[in-house]
């Protein structure tokens, strides 16, 4: 009797192991409708209804699927959003799903399982996405994040039309027209002299434009088209360090001319201080998204009905536009992994796109190309009528990020330690000579490159 | 009545047991977070190889980490010197108002301290905006010029050096109000029989009865002071052209910013063996005035 109830107990301990290692071997068939939870930790929106409307979209995906979804909107103010990342990172817990801005993709890579057939179902479907977005996410030859619904945006020359045209005698709705109807010849010679001679008129007449000179996104972003725009770059592609170049120093010239006519308080600026540069009434001239002018819509109509949205300008090496793209990558410790794939997938959908396209009053930007063709909100968008056609690229424009064309690891780092704007500063407000200021900027830039 | 087994009656181990959630804490709170940040200070950036003491010898190599140095230096001791006087003058004005009405002065003035620091220094902020300073709101309505506290090297170290006065001061108060309510009256009326005036019973009686208690607050303030963050996190971030940034804001920036762990880990043990000289110094001569009075 005892040795049967013996066996018998080793027996229902070995089924009962081999059931409980057949069940964790056993692939996960029933993907999103298997339920569970998800987590999202996403990016804080700068306008206002954004994350509404986007919560929506993933309870209602949550209840069709039987997934609990918790959303936390997370703000990128003080680089909060970064610091969660890396808190969640390193304690392996948090989060299922999280939404990466351009330079946290490189920065997190270990972290962040490859969603390769998520992404590459996305692209087959619905078309290829922005080369600078593929440069960002696509890392060790696989895709370390999938195209995020909202938070991708660009910076654009924001400007009041009406002083540009009294002060500096530029018509910006005629030479950026709500139309198709651009006259690429005019436009070229919409340059950083032509843009520094308006800089100059608008300050005389109290109305600056400003860009933040400090150490924060908003910095970096200016500075990585107008850096770009004159051929200079801080390391290569092949990660050499090339600050030490004439272009380097022909933009720090420019900048140091530029900066005459800048507000003192642009050293001490944030990503916040831009926007409320323009929405006050006292600025000129921002470069920003269009959150600044949906803002200014609710908060100050009369300032809101003379912003207008136009390229940036031209420089020795061409014209860029500083873009920031977002992704949602999956974290290596999210227990729900198979949920969350499917939900990268629904969020990268056109209707879904397009709703937070409208939500955000235009200011998201989608990274696959295909869906600019689904709305027409940029169009659409008033008051003024036409004041965010030009939003969505349409001219000679190419995208850039701080730390371009360096590899991603270490754009990114130019990125997150500010370098640009630390060198521009040093230059503008230091006292520092031009090869100084390189010197630091090498000195700094080893750092970055070390192993 | 029940018995206590043997190992408790022994009061040495009883005192031992009773040390143990100290001991619990000290060992998860303090000495490992010591040995976790030691142990990534000798690591690569990616953390996959022992590298010795190369990101201490890397640092030193760099000119912005000389000049967090010199910053974190500059900043500590002028808050400090300028913490210990105010808080002795307040301490000394708070103790010769009649024990009555001490009270509701003690507990105004030490609101600043009280408050969490990351939430007063946004009211800072707020004061010292960049564009629209109500600090400079207020001047220019006197024709004043405005004044750039955030946006200049000099005033952004004047700004957070003053906001970290106005925040520990009331520490150096408290300290120094509780040393000055110790000391004898006695000594005070045998000083003036012989005819004392006040800043010789200031230097021959106050100052040497509290002397143990200003080192003590010193050090403390000291290393409070200079492992400071949320003042300088929330006011300038380190800028403008890093000239803020303090060990504990560019340790943040190089190491969870930038994703350089070990760089950061050695930023912040970069003050460590200095401090712990500077402690023990301290603490012995302490020890030996309290001996010597006793």
């Amino acid at each position: 009797m005892g040795t049967k109830a013996a066996a018998s107990r080793r027996t229902f301990i070995k089924t009962a192991g081999a059931a409980a290692a057949g069940a964790l071997a056993a692939p996960y068939v029933k993907t999103a409708y298997s339920a569970g939870k998800l987590k999202l930790g996403l990016w804080d929106h700068w306008v206002p209804g954004a994350n509404e409307a986007l919560e929506q979209i993933l309870t209602r995906w949550g209840e069709n699927n039987g997934v609990e979804v918790t959303v936390d909107f997370i703000t990128s103010i003080g680089n909060k959003l970064l610091l969660t990342a890396q808190a969640e990172s390193r304690a392996g817990s948090g989060h299922d799903i999280f939404s990466h801005a351009f330079a946290m993709v490189p920065l997190f890579k270990h972290r962040l399982v490859p969603v390769d057939d998520v992404v590459e179902d996305i692209l087959s479907t619905q078309g290829p996405i922005a080369e600078i977005s593929r440069f960002s996410a696509f890392l060790d030859g696989a895709w370390k994040g999938s195209p995020s619904p909202t938070g991708t945006l660009s910076y654009p020359t924001v400007a009041r039309r009406d002083l540009f045209l009294e002060h500096a005698g530029i018509d910006l709705t005629e030479l950026f027209p709500a139309s198709d109807a651009r006259d690429p010849a005019r436009i070229d010679g919409w340059d950083w002299e032509t843009f520094r001679e308006a800089a100059a008129a608008l300050h005389a007449a109290g109305r600056s434009f400003g860009a933040p000179l400090a150490t924060t996104p908003d910095g970096s972003a200016w500075l990585a088209h107008l850096f770009a725009s004159y051929g200079a770059a801080m390391v290569d592609e092949q990660g050499e360090l090339v600050v030490n170049s004439d272009a380097v120093r022909e933009v720090l010239e420019y900048l140091i001319r530029l900066a005459e006519f800048m507000p003192n308080s642009v050293y001490a600026w944030d990503d916040a201080s831009n926007n409320r540069w323009l929405i006050s009434g006292e600025g000129g001239a921002i470069f920003n998204p269009p959150s600044a002018w949906a803002v200014a819509k609710r908060d100050n109509p009369d300032v809101a009905r003379h912003v207008w949205h136009c390229d940036v300008p031209r420089g020795p090496a061409g014209r860029f536009r500083a873009f920031t793209s977002f992704f949602w990558g999956i974290w290596d410790f999210s227990e729900n992994q198979s949920a969350a794939r499917d939900l990268l997938r629904y969020v990268a959908e056109p209707e879904v796109v397009t709703t937070m396209l409208r939500a955000s009053q235009g200011f998201d930007l989608p990274l696959i190309r295909s869906h600019y063709d689904h709305s027409r909100v940029w169009a659409e968008a008033e008051p003024p009528a036409g004041v965010l056609y030009n939003y969505a690229m349409l001219g000679d424009e190419r995208t850039v990020f701080a730390g371009y064309p360096a590899p991603p690891e270490i754009g990114a780092r130019i990125a997150t330690q500010q370098i640009l704007p630390s060198l521009a500063a040093r230059v503008t407000q230091g006292g520092d000579s031009i090869s100084d200021a390189v010197g630091w900027a090498e000195n700094e830039l080893e750092g970055v490159l070390r192993g | 009545m029940r018995v206590l087994p043997p190992l408790l009656r022994r009061k040495p181990a009883v005192a031992v047991l009773m040390c143990v959630p100290l001991f619990a804490l000290i060992l998860g709170l303090v000495a490992y977070p010591f040995f976790h940040a030691l142990f990534l200070a000798t690591l690569n950036k990616a953390e996959t190889a022992f590298v010795g003491l190369d990101n201490f010898t890397f640092l030193f190599g760099r000119q912005t980490f000389w000049m967090v140095v010199r910053q974190s230096l500059l900043f500590a001791l002028v808050a400090v010197v300028f913490k210990a006087l105010i808080g002795l003058a307040a301490a000394h004005a708070i103790n010769t108002i009649p024990t009555k009405g001490q009270r509701k002065w003690r507990g105004m003035m030490l609101i600043p301290w009280v408050i969490p620091p990351a939430l007063s220094t946004l009211g800072w902020w707020w004061l010292f905006e960049p564009t629209y300073s109500a600090i400079n709101w207020g001047l220019t309505k006197f024709a004043l010029p405005a004044v750039p506290w955030l946006s200049d090297t000099f005033w952004a170290r004047f700004s957070i050096i003053l906001v970290n006065v106005w925040v520990g001061a009331p520490f150096f108060l408290i300290m120094y109000l509780a040393a000055l309510k110790s000391i004898p009256g006695e000594l005070y009326e045998a000083a003036d029989m012989d005819g004392a005036g006040p800043w010789q019973k200031f230097f021959y009686i106050t100052l040497p009865m509290i002397r143990n208690i200003i080192a003590i607050t010193t050090l403390f303030s000291i290393i409070v002071t200079l492992a400071n963050f949320d003042i300088v996190r929330v006011l300038t971030q380190g800028g403008p052209l890093n000239s803020t940034h303090l060990f504990a804001t560019y340790a943040f920036r190089v190491g969870i910013e930038s994703g350089d762990i070990p760089l950061g880990a050695a930023v912040s043990l970069f003050m460590f063996p200095m401090l712990a000289i500077l402690a023990f110094i301290i603490l012995r001569n302490v020890r030996r005035r309290a001996a010597s009075l006793a």
